[in-house]
């Protein structure tokens, strides 16, 4: 009766020699900004796990702009939303049309439409950063805020666009036939058919390239430059150009900006999981 | 994926004008937002860039840039140390996540965590830590020692080897993400069998989880490795490739000649590394759009 129990235990504790590294691991970084977000400044830099005089302070000086290195944080917040909603929006709404065509209409050369999607999902983006930050430049769309769209939309419609058409791939075919029969036209069994059988991937595909947006900061960094004019990523950057920068504020600012994603992300794990990491990598 | 063949083959060979139907006059009206996103952003620079860097001259330089050669160096390093590492590791917990318990079903919530959040705020924290003066960390080895910490992210090594940690850090629950469910698809009679039989633990991995898993295994590194070359994050923010430019990778350096007004180097050093890109590139796209 002992034996089994002795053997689970070595299990167990097996077990927990794996899972309390890896849960150190992954909440020290996470932890550390948070302690910093409720530390005041004497407190921050102690190395307590816990501040003697945890505050909110630091959350009211950010929400009140008042410290230099904030004073355009509503406005940069707000540049961050639009950017990563315009970009959400652009690419569903590009990405599932061309899907609809490649998948349901099959247009002559979609194929090769989509062989040339998968190869933009696979350029490095550093790489593909130099000419766009150039090119930009040659349309005159530096410093404006269409350019972090469009390059986020371009950044994010090849990986849509192939899970989108894998996903249609897997309606069949009868519908559309059935549909036409009664008499729908093109745009009708787009909007009554294709759409609202598709929800769950476009739930995915939405939000997937509403958080890379919402995440970048090479291009929004290259490409935005004017302090009302860039996204929260880039101005938690420029904090870093001063020696005497305000870690505490950085910090809360900074977890500020992390929460949406995340909670984003928790919100919508079931569509995530199920329609981002299946079409990821294809085995 | 049966459709879409069908679909090909059903195009024979006729003049294309004079086949278009209602649905195919749509189909092109529709995929044409994706092909000017594509002619004016990808195209178009991607083109400039390889004419920018048209000149021998940019090569030579950056034959001379000591900088150029170190980047070079740790982009290796970077790929061929870190990728493999974090693969290990990941299949590695991709096992241990798959255990059926309450508490790994909680600690894999939280697991997710790096890879949901955005990595400025994140990385910046562990800059922080690391901060030789204030620092928690060396605040801490001064309270029980009582000496200095070392003055971590000022030696090469150990920024680059901090960089990597980073870049782990952050990856590491995706790829587990993606191999669990490669774990799970595993049909489980398998290691019953086998549990009859009497193998042990490392024969059940050997004999079955490993020959259905390196396919995938195969897929996850080499696309991982595609885009870590894409990753200017991990290092430019944790070390700005500094000390004395020893810590750039080949993401920065890119950015770094851009920043400098170079963009000819800029594009040359991108030309360099494209010979080990794109056959990564073509096996992928081989791979995936089968």
């Amino acid at each position: 009766m002992k034996l089994p129990t002795l053997r689970e235990v070595g299990v167990e504790a097996r077990l927990l020699l794996i899972g309390i590294p890896v849960f150190l691991w992954t909440m020290i970084p996470i932890y550390h900004m948070f302690l910093f977000a409720i530390s005041p400044k004497e407190d921050a830099f102690s190395g307590k796990l816990w501040p003697t005089h945890p505050t909110l302070n630091n959350f009211r000086i950010v929400f009140h702009q008042e410290h230099y290195f904030l004073r355009d944080f509503w406005i940069q917040f707000w540049n961050s939303i639009v950017i990563a909603l315009a970009a959400g929006a652009l690419t569903l709404l590009i990405a599932t049309a061309a899907a609809f065509a490649i998948s349901r209409l099959k247009v002559p050369g979609g194929r090769w439409v989509m062989n040339l999607a998968l190869f933009t999902y696979f350029i490095p983006a550093a790489f593909l950063a130099v000419p766009m930050y150039r090119t930009m430049g040659n349309y005159g769309l530096l410093n404006n805020h269409w350019s972090l769209i469009l390059a986020m939309v371009t950044i994010a419609s090849p990986y849509a666009i192939w899970v989108l058409k894998q996903a249609s791939d897997k309606l069949p075919v009868e519908l559309d036939e059935a549909a036409v029969m009664d008499g729908a036209t093109i745009p009708q069994l787009f909007r009554l058919v294709y759409v609202p059988l598709m929800m769950p991937s476009l739930v995915a595909i939405g939000t997937y390239a509403i958080l890379l947006a919402w995440n970048e900061y090479l291009y929004a960094f290259l490409l935005l430059s004017k302090d009302t004019e860039i996204t929260l990523p880039v101005a938690l950057g420029n904090f870093l150009a001063a020696d005497d920068s305000p870690w505490e504020l950085l910090m809360t600012t900074g977890f500020i900006y992390a929460l949406p994603p995340a909670a984003i992300y928790y919100a919508f794990k079931r569509y995530m999981v199920g329609g981002l990491t299946a079409g990821a990598v294809k085995s | 994926m049966a459709i879409t063949i069908s679909g090909d083959q059903a195009m024979p060979g006729p003049p294309l004008s004079a086949r278009l139907t209602t649905p195919q006059v749509w189909g092109i009206v529709l995929v044409a937002p994706y092909l000017l996103v594509f002619l004016a952003f990808v195209v178009y620079p991607v083109g400039y860039g390889l004419w920018l860097a048209r000149h021998p001259a940019s090569y030579v330089a950056l034959w001379h840039d000591p900088i150029f050669a170190r980047a070079a160096v740790n982009t290796l390093i970077f790929l061929l140390v870190g990728i493999n590492l974090k693969m290990m590791i990941a299949l590695l917990l991709s096992g241990f996540f798959a255990q059926q318990r309450p508490w790994i079903k909680w600690l894999s919530v939280l697991f997710i965590l790096p890879w949901a959040v955005p990595s400025i705020p994140t990385i910046l924290s562990v800059r922080f830590m690391f901060n030789p003066e204030w620092g928690v960390v060396n605040t801490l080895i001064f309270k029980l020692t009582g000496d200095d910490g070392p003055n971590w992210l000022n030696d090469p090594t150990v920024a680059l080897s901090m960089a990597i940690g980073v870049h782990i850090w952050k990856s590491l629950p995706f790829w587990t993400l993606i191999l669990m469910t490669g774990r799970l698809a595993i049909s489980h009679d398998l290691y019953e069998a086998a549990e009859v039989d009497g193998a042990s633990r490392t024969q059940k991995f050997r004999f079955i989880t490993w020959p259905s898993m390196q396919a995938l295994y195969l897929t996850c590194t080499l696309l991982s490795m595609i885009w870590t070359l894409g990753d200017f994050n991990s290092v430019y923010l944790l070390t700005g490739g500094g000390p004395a430019d020893l810590t750039h990778v080949l993401a920065t350096l890119g950015i770094r000649y851009l920043r400098l007004d170079q963009l000819s180097l800029a594009m040359a050093s991108i030309v360099c590394a494209l010979p080990f890109v794109l056959p990564l590139i073509y096996f992928m796209m081989k791979r995936l759009s089968r």
